[in-house]
C-alpha cells in the first residue's frame, strides 16, 4: 500500500540528508573524542607510532579524495544543465578515484599486517600501551572510513544506473545531490583523519 | 466536518496491494506503522514486566527463592535491555508520534513514509538480535543494560548480540527522529506557524533532535565494545592502556539524554490531555514550548551525574551537579503550568485524566528524588542502591508508562473507532496505581538503609520492606492484566466512538474515528491557537 498521490519535496529530502550527515559526524565524533583523550594521555607513544605510517600514501589518498569530491560536484552541475554524457563521465571518474583510494588502502593495510602490526598481534602488544591504542584507533577509524567509502561507491553506482535510465534528469536530481553530499562527508572525515594519524608528530 | 469522511473506508479497512498481514507489515501508512509498533512494543512490554515480576519474586525473601544468582543477573539485564531499548525509548514517539504527528499538524503522512516503514523493520531486526542473546551459546548477558567496561568484554556470556541489538535499535531511533524533524519543518498545514503547533508535536520535535544528536555516540561506543571483544582492539581495556571510565562518559553522553527521549513525549501527552479534560486552554503555552527545548538542550550536559563515584575532579562534579539542578527547572515549569491549567477548569473525570493526574503525582516524586541523587553528598550515600532503582522507575515507568496508558486511553477511540469500557479502565488504573506505589515507595527506604541494587540476596533487616514491595509488584501486574484485557476486548466489542468523544480542540478530533487512509480530504487551513475551545463540538 503506498500513498496515492506521490508527494515530492526536494528541500525536505535535502534537510533529511543533512540531518543524516550530522549523525554520521557524531558517530565519528565518538572516535575522535577517544583519540583526543588517549593522545593527551600518551603523547610520546602517539608521536612515535604516527611516524610508522607512510605520509606519501596518505597524501596521495587525500589528493585522490579531494579530486573525487570535485568531480562529483561537477557531475551534479552537469545534470542541472541536462548534459547526461558529462554527468555520467564525471560520476564514473569519481567511482574510479574511490577504487584507487581503496587499492592504496589495501596495500597500506596489508603492509602493516605483513609486518605483524594488527590488533591483538604479539608484535603490537610488545610495543607498549600507547602504540596499542594508536594502532587500534588507526585501524578502527580508517576501517570505518573505508566502510563508508564502500557504501558511498555503492550509492554512486546506483545513481549511475538511475541516470542511464533517465530516472535522474534535469528536472529531478535531488537523489544525485544527496549522494554527492554523502560523498563530501566521506571526504571531510578523511580530511580530519589524515593529519591526525599521518601528520601530527 | 467531522462526519464528512464516513463514506470513505478507514485506514483499518483499506484494501491495498497486499493482503492479510502483508497489508500491515508492508504498509507505509503512518497509522498502520504506528499500530505495528504498538503491537510489537506491547508484546515486549509483557515480557519485560514478567521479568520484573520474576525479580521481585526472587527478592520476596532473603537467599535463593526462585532462581540462581547467575540467572538473576541475566534477568535484570534482559529486563533493562527490553524495557529501555525496546519499549520506553521508541515507545511514545514510535506509536503515538507516528499515529498523531501527521494528523496533528494537518498532513497526510510523514515526509518519508518508506523510511518510516524501514525504521520499523530495523526495530524488529534489532529486537530479534537483542533477544537472541538469551538463547545462543553461552547464556544470557549479565552486565546490566549499561554494558560497563571492562566487564562487558571479559564476561563469557552472549554480549555480542545484546550490544549489536542495541546498536541496531539506535539506528531505528535515529531514522524516526530524522523523519519527524523533516516532517515538522516541511509538512505543517497552511497557517500552522510554529507557535500554533500543538504541544505533543513540539515535544516530539525536541525528542527527535535528541534522538538524532545523542544516539550516534552510543552507537559508536557499542561498536567499540564489539571491536574490543572480537578484534581485541584496545579502547577501554586497562591492560591495553584503555580507560574504562571513558566508556562510562561516552555511554552516558547518550544514555542521559535518552531519558529525555523517554520523558519529553510523555510530557507532550500530558499537555494534550489536561486541557481537553479541564476544557480550558493550556496555561503558559510558550513557557511549555521553551521548557521543552531547554530540557532537550541542557539534558546534553548532565551525563556526569551518573558517575560521581567513578572518579572525576571536584570541579567536574560541581559543574555536573549544578547543571543537574538547572535541568530540573524547566520540568518544574511544566508541572506548574499543568496544575495552573486545571485551576478553575471544568473537569471531566475520565480514565485518561486519572492517568494524567497520577502521572503528575509520580513524576513529582520521581523528579524530587532525582535532586537527592543530583546532590553530591547524598549521591555518595545512595549511589547504586535501591534508591536509584526507585527514582528511575518513578520517572521512567511512572513518567513514560503512565503517559503511555494515558495516551492509549485518550486516543483509543481515534485509533480503533471504538470506546473502551470506562468502569474496567478505571478499576485497572486504581489497582495499578496502588500496586505501583506499594512496589516502589519501599525501595526508596531500602536504598537509604543501604540495600544495593542488582543483588539477588539481602540481609534480614531488609526483609519486611522487600515483602511489601514484592506484594506491590503482584498487585501492579494484576492491574496491568485488567487494563490490557479491557483494551483488547474493547478494540473489538467496544461501543462505536464518535469523531470527538472528549471535546478535544486539536486537529485529530476534527476527522472521523478511525481516520480515513489519507487523514484529510482537504488539507485544513489553520487560523486558531491549538487549544482554542471556542468552536469545539462534542460528538
Amino acid at each position: 500500500m503506498s500513498t496515492v498521490a506521490v508527494h515530492r519535496d526536494d528541500v525536505g529530502s535535502k534537510i533529511g540528508m543533512w540531518l543524516f550527515i550530522f549523525t554520521e559526524l557524531l558517530l565519528f565524533g565518538g572516535l575522535f573524542i577517544v583519540y583526543a583523550v588517549y593522545r593527551y594521555k600518551n603523547p610520546v607513544a602517539f608521536h612515535l607510532a604516527g611516524e610508522e605510517l607512510d605520509v606519501t600514501v596518505g597524501t596521495l589518498n587525500t589528493v585522490i579524495l579531494l579530486i573525487s569530491s570535485a568531480t562529483v560536484a561537477m557531475s551534479i552541475s552537469a545534470v542541472q544543465y541536462g548534459n547526461k554524457r558529462a554527468t555520467l563521465s564525471y560520476l564514473l571518474i569519481t567511482i574510479l578515484l574511490a577504487l584507487f583510494f581503496m587499492i592504496n588502502k589495501y596495500f597500506e593495510w596489508s603492509g602493516k599486517f605483513g609486518h605483524g602490526m594488527y590488533p591483538g598481534s604479539e608484535k603490537l602488544t610488545e610495543l607498549g600501551q600507547g602504540e596499542v591504542l594508536f594502532f587500534g584507533l588507526y585501524f578502527a577509524m580508517t576501517g570505518l572510513h573505508a566502510l563508508h567509502i564502500i557504501i558511498g561507491v555503492t550509492i554512486l553506482l546506483i545513481m549511475l544506473v538511475r541516470i542511464m535510465n533517465n530516472k535522474i534528469n534535469k528536472t529531478y536530481f535531488v537523489q544525485l545531490e544527496n549522494s554527492g553530499l554523502y560523498w563530501h562527508l566521506v571526504d571531510i572525515i578523511w580530511i580530519f583523519l589524515f593529519p591526525l594519524f599521518y601528520l601530527i608528530s | 466536518m467531522s462526519n464528512s469522511h464516513n463514506q470513505e473506508s478507514s485506514y483499518l479497512d483499506y484494501k491495498g496491494r497486499f493482503k492479510g498481514i502483508f497489508a500491515w507489515i508492508f504498509s507505509t501508512d503512518h497509522k498502520r506503522i504506528a499500530l505495528l509498533y504498538l503491537y510489537s512494543i506491547a508484546t515486549f512490554f509483557i515480557v519485560g514486566a514478567l521479568l520484573g515480576l520474576a525479580m521481585k519474586l526472587e527478592l520476596i525473601a532473603p537467599g535463593k527463592t526462585i532462581m540462581e544468582a547467575k540467572t538473576y543477573n541475566g534477568v535484570f539485564t534482559l529486563h533493562g535491555i527490553t524495557m529501555i531499548f525496546l519499549i520506553v525509548i521508541p515507545g511514545l514517539p514510535a506509536v503515538f508520534g507516528n499515529f498523531l504527528l501527521p494528523i496533528m499538524i494537518g498532513a497526510k503522512d510523514v515526509s518519508f513514509p518508506r523510511l518510516n516503514l524501514l525504521s520499523w523493520w530495523v526495530y524488529i531486526f534489532g529486537a530479534a538480535v537483542a533477544i537472541s542473546s538469551q538463547f545462543l551459546g553461552n547464556g544470557p548477558p549479565d552486565t546490566g543494560w549499561t554494558f560497563y567496561a571492562p566487564y562487558s568484554f571479559r564476561t563469557t556470556t552472549n554480549m555480542l548480540p545484546a550490544v549489536l541489538g542495541a546498536f541496531i535499535l539506535g539506528f531505528s531511533s535515529i531514522l524516526t527522529g530524522l523523519n519527524f524533524i523533516v516532517t515538522i519543518h516541511r509538512m505543517r498545514a497552511p497557517g500552522m506557524s510554529w507557535l500554533k503547533m500543538p504541544l505533543f508535536p513540539w515535544a516530539l520535535y525536541g525528542t527527535a533532535w535528541i534522538q538524532l544528536l545523542a544516539t550516534p555516540i552510543v552507537g559508536i561506543t557499542l561498536l567499540m565494545i564489539v571491536a574490543e571483544r572480537t578484534l581485541h582492539i584496545g579502547f577501554f581495556d586497562p591492560t591495553l592502556g584503555g580507560d574504562p571510565v571513558l566508556y562510562q562518559h561516552l555511554f552516558w553522553i547518550y544514555s542521559h539524554p535518552a531519558v529525555y527521549i523517554m520523558i519529553l513525549p510523555a510530557m507532550g501527552v500530558i499537555s494534550e490531555i489536561l486541557p481537553t479534560f479541564a476544557r480550558k486552554p493550556i496555561f503558559g503555552y510558550k513557557a511549555i514550548v521553551v521548557s521543552t527545548l531547554l530540557i532537550a538542550f541542557i539534558g546534553y550536559f548532565v551525563w556526569g551525574h551518573h558517575m560521581f563515584t567513578a572518579g572525576m575532579s571536584g570541579t567536574a562534579q560541581f559543574a555536573f551537579s549544578f547543571l543537574t539542578f538547572l535541568v530540573a527547572i524547566p520540568s518544574a515549569i511544566k508541572v506548574f503550568n499543568w496544575i495552573a491549567t486545571l485551576y478553575k477548569g471544568s473537569i471531566q473525570l475520565k480514565t485518561p485524566f486519572y492517568w494524567a493526574v497520577s502521572f503528575l503525582f509520580v513524576f513529582m516524586i520521581g523528579g524530587l528524588s532525582g535532586l537527592v541523587l543530583g546532590s553530591l553528598a547524598t549521591n555518595v550515600h545512595v549511589h547504586d542502591t535501591a534508591f536509584v532503582v526507585a527514582h528511575f522507575h518513578f520517572i521512567v515507568f511512572g513518567g513514560v508508562g503512565y503517559a503511555f496508558f494515558a495516551a492509549l486511553h485518550y486516543w483509543f477511540p481515534k485509533i480503533y473507532g471504538k470506546m473502551y469500557d470506562e468502569g474496567w479502565a478505571n478499576t485497572g488504573w486504581v489497582i495499578f496505581f496502588m500496586g505501583f506505589l506499594i512496589l516502589y515507595l519501599p525501595m526508596f527506604v531500602l536504598g537509604i538503609m543501604g540495600m544495593p541494587r542488582r543483588y539477588f540476596d539481602y540481609v534480614d533487616e531488609f526483609s519486611r520492606l522487600n515483602i511489601v514491595s514484592s506484594l506491590g509488584a503482584i498487585l501492579m501486574i494484576f492491574g496491568l492484566i485488567v487494563i490490557i484485557l479491557n483494551l483488547v476486548r474493547s478494540a473489538r466489542y467496544g461501543k462505536t466512538a464518535m469523531a470527538n468523544p472528549w471535546g478535544g480542540p486539536t486537529l485529530e478530533w476534527q476527522i472521523s474515528s478511525p481516520p480515513a487512509l489519507e487523514n484529510f480530504n482537504e488539507i485544513p487551513v489553520v487560523s486558531k491557537d491549538p487549544y482554542d475551545f471556542s468552536n469545539v463540538k462534542l460528538g
